[in-house]
C-alpha cells in the first residue's frame, strides 16, 4: 500500500515537524520508496525468533544509592533559549480560556 | 614550521616528547600550523580550539619538566567528532538545532582523552547527527576527501577521518552506528576501528541510535588506532550499556602482529553484484596475503546479513525519532517562533522544521512510521527478529573461524553531490559494516591498497568475536606491515588532494 500525502501529514505532526507542502510531496515518495526496500525484513523474520533490542544481555544496572553533586541550575540554564526566575521559560502549554 | 612532524605516527610523537626530543607545544604548533595551510580546502573542522590546544600541550610539557609520569598518548594531538560534549567548546553534531550549543558537562570519552594527556584540536564536521555516509548532510557544508578534493571523505565521522588523513591530526575519534568510521577510514585510506558494543563510554554522546552508537578510534597505522582504542575504553558507570569487563589487549595484538595459525573466514555474502571490481580485486589480493603470512582460510555463509541493511533502517530510524525528540526548544538549542501567540507545540514542530536537515526528518519520519500503532509488529517487530538471526549467524561463524574479513565498502569514495537526494545508493555505503553494528561485534577497518579503476583506497573489514578486539589489531598489523614492506612507503603519500 503505497504512502499517501495525508498519511506523511499524519507522520509530521506526531513527529512535531512542521513539514512545508513541497517537503511532503517529496517524502511521499522517498519514504515509499525506502519502506518498500526495508519491508524485506518479513522474509525471513519467522515466528518463535526471539527479537533482539540489544546487543549487550544485561538486566536493570544499579549503582549505590550515594548521593553526587549535581550540575550547578546557571550552568543548566546558560544554554536555555529563555530563563527566568531560575527555571526554563516555556510558551504557553494550555489553550487560552 | 616542521612538516616532518605533522607525518609522524601518533606513537612516535609520544615517545618523541617522553623521551623530551620534542615538546607537546612544537608538536601541537605543527598542526595547527597545517591546519591553517589546508582548512580551507578540505574543512575538517568546525571549531578549532587553537588557545585550549595550546594550553593542554603546555600543560603536558610542564608535567614532563617536573618528571611526572605522562600517559601512553601525552601530548598528540586529536581531531575529536563534533558528537561529543566538550564543556570548552561548542558542540553541533553538525546540526542548526545546535548551532552554538555550549555543553555544560565533558562526555566520558572528552575527559578520558583529556586526561590521558591528548591534546584536543577541535571538533570535526560530520553527517548532522551522525545520520549519513558523506558529511553532505551537515549544516555547515561537506567535508572533503584527502585523496581528491570533489569527492566525499565518507561519514558520518568524516571530518575527523579527512583530518587525520590531512595530516591535521594524528589521531582522531569517531562514532559507528552503522559504520561510520570503518566507511570513512575506507575510503580515506586508513585506519577505523568499532570496538564491542559497550566497550567505549557513550555517556555524553549525543545519542542518534542508542542500541548501536558505538565511539572508536581513527588513526593512519594500526599501532596508533590500538594506543586510541586502549585509552577510549573501559567501563564507566554513568553510561548503563557499559561493559564491566577488562579492555582486550589491542596494543600488545598490534605490535604481535602475527597471524601464523589463525583462521580467517570470508562472507561470500559481502561480496559479487554492487561492488567495483576493483575494490574486489585487491580484497581479493588482501585475503592471499594474509594466507602467505600463515593463516588458514575459510569460506563461512552468513546468509541473514544480506538482511542487515533492510533491519537497520528499520530499528536506527526508531531509535532516532525517539532520541531527537529531546529537541524540543525548551531547555537547549534553538528556538524559533516564540512571538507570544504560539503554543509551546507550535513552537518546537517550527523549531524542529527549521533547525533539522532533509536526512534527518526523513529519519524521524521512518522511524515514527515503523514504530506507530498497525506498523510496530510488521516493521520494528521483524528487524529485531532479523537482528537475532544476524547475531545468530555471527556465533556460527565463530564456532569455526578466529576472524570474518569483508570489503569494508562495495565503491571507493564517491563524487560529492552524487548520492545525496538519493537515500538508498547512499544507505548502500554501509552494507558491509551494519551487520556488526546489529549484534555488537568488533570490527575494523585497515587499507588494503589502491583500487586499480580509480587510484583510490580500499579498505579491508575485520570482524571478531565479542570482546575479542584483539584480535581484529593482531591481524590488521600484519596485513599493515606486509602491505607496507611491499610497497616501502606510507600509503597516505600517495594522497595527492591537498599536495
Amino acid at each position: 500500500m503505497p504512502i499517501a500525502r495525508e498519511d506523511v501529514a499524519h507522520l509530521a505532526r506526531l513527529a512535531r515537524l512542521a513539514l512545508a507542502d513541497d517537503e511532503l510531496d517529496h517524502l511521499a515518495a522517498q519514504l515509499d520508496q525506502i519502506i518498500t526496500a526495508v519491508a524485506r525484513v518479513q522474509e525471513v523474520a519467522a515466528d518463535g525468533i526471539p527479537p533482539t533490542s540489544h546487543s549487550v544481555p544485561m538486566q536493570n544496572v544499579f549503582r549505590d544509592d550515594v548521593t553526587e553533586p549535581c550540575l550547578p541550575a546557571e550552568a543548566v540554564l546558560a544554554a536555555a533559549p529563555a530563563a527566568e526566575q531560575q527555571r526554563f521559560r516555556v510558551p504557553r502549554i494550555l489553550a487560552e480560556e | 614550521m616542521d612538516s616532518g612532524i605533522v607525518r609522524m605516527s601518533a606513537a612516535d610523537l609520544a615517545a618523541g616528547i617522553a623521551a623530551g626530543d620534542l615538546s607537546a607545544a612544537e608538536v601541537t604548533e605543527a598542526h595547527l600550523g597545517r591546519i591553517e595551510a589546508v582548512e580551507d580546502r578540505v574543512h575538517s573542522f568546525l571549531h578549532v580550539s587553537a588557545e585550549q590546544a595550546r594550553r593542554a600541550a603546555q600543560a603536558v610539557d610542564a608535567q614532563r619538566a617536573a618528571g611526572e609520569p605522562l600517559g601512553p598518548l601525552a601530548g598528540v594531538p586529536l581531531a575529536l567528532k563534533d558528537v561529543f560534549t566538550t564543556m570548552d567548546m561548542p558542540t553541533t553534531c553538525g546540526s542548526a538545532i545546535l548551532d552554538g550549543w555550549r555543553p555544560p558537562y565533558d562526555a566520558t570519552i572528552t575527559r578520558r582523552l583529556r586526561e590521558a594527556g591528548v591534546v584536543l584540536l577541535g571538533k570535526t564536521n560530520m553527517d548532522e547527527f551522525a545520520m549519513g555516509s558523506s558529511t553532505e548532510n551537515s549544516a555547515f557544508g561537506p567535508s572533503r576527501n584527502p585523496w581528491d578534493l570533489a569527492r566525499v571523505p565518507g561519514g558520518s565521522s568524516g571530518g575527523s577521518a579527512a583530518a587525520v588523513a590531512g595530516f591535521e591530526a594524528p589521531l582522531g575519534v569517531g562514532t559507528d552506528t552503522g559504520g561510520s568510521i570503518r566507511q570513512p577510514a575506507a575510503v580515506c585510506g586508513l585506519v577505523g576501528g568499532k570496538p564491542t558494543y559497550g566497550a567505549t563510554s557513550r555517556y555524553g554522546l549525543v545519542a542518534f541510535a542508542s542500541s548501536l552508537d558505538t565511539p572508536g578510534p581513527l588513526a593512519r597505522t594500526v599501532l596508533d588506532a590500538a594506543l586510541l582504542h586502549e585509552v577510549m575504553a573501559g567501563h564507566d558507570p554513568r553510561d548503563s550499556t557499559s561493559v564491566d569487563s577488562p579492555v582486550p589487549p589491542v596494543v600488545a595484538a598490534a605490535r604481535q602482529a602475527d597471524i601464523s595459525g589463525l583462521t580467517v573466514g570470508i562472507v561470500p555474502e559481502l561480496s559479487g553484484e554492487g561492488y567495483q571490481p576493483g575494490v574486489l580485486a585487491r580484497f581479493a589480493e588482501a585475503v592471499e596475503l594474509l594466507e602467505s603470512l600463515g593463516a588458514k582460510l575459510m569460506e563461512v555463509s552468513c546468509p541473514h546479513f544480506t538482511y542487515g541493511l533492510a533491519a537497520y533502517y528499520l530499528i536506527a530510524p526508531s531509535e532516532c525519532s525517539s532520541n531527537l525528540a529531546r529537541f524540543d526548544a525548551m531547555r537547549f538549542g534553538l528556538r524559533c517562533g516564540d512571538d507570544g501567540t504560539r503554543s509551546a507545540e507550535e513552537v518546537m514542530s517550527l523549531t524542529r522544521e527549521s533547525g533539522f536537515g532533509a536526512e534527518v526528518k526523513r529519519r524521524i519520519m521512518l522511524g515514527t512510521y515503523a514504530l506507530s500503532s498497525g506498523y510496530y509488529d510488521a516493521y520494528y517487530g521483524k528487524a529485531q527478529q532479523v537482528r537475532t538471526l544476524i547475531t545468530r549467524d555471527f556465533q556460527a561463524a565463530f564456532e569455526q573461524v578466529d576472524v570474518l574479513v569483508s570489503p569494508t565498502t562495495p565503491t571507493t569514495a564517491f563524487p560529492i553531490g552524487e548520492r545525496v537526494d538519493d537515500p538508498m545508493a547512499m544507505y548502500l555505503a554501509d552494507l558491509c559494516t551494519i551487520p556488526a553494528n546489529l549484534s555488537g561485534n568488533p570490527a575494523l577497518s585497515v587499507p588494503c591498497g589502491l583500487s586499480p579503476d580509480d587510484g583510490l583506497p580500499v579498505g579491508l573489514q575485520i570482524m571478531a568475536p565479542v570482546l575479542a578486539d584483539d584480535r581484529l589489531y593482531r591481524v590488521a598489523a600484519a596485513l599493515e606491515a606486509a602491505l607496507d614492506r611491499r610497497r616501502g612507503y606510507p600509503l597516505l603519500d600517495d594522497a595527492k588532494g591537498l599536495a
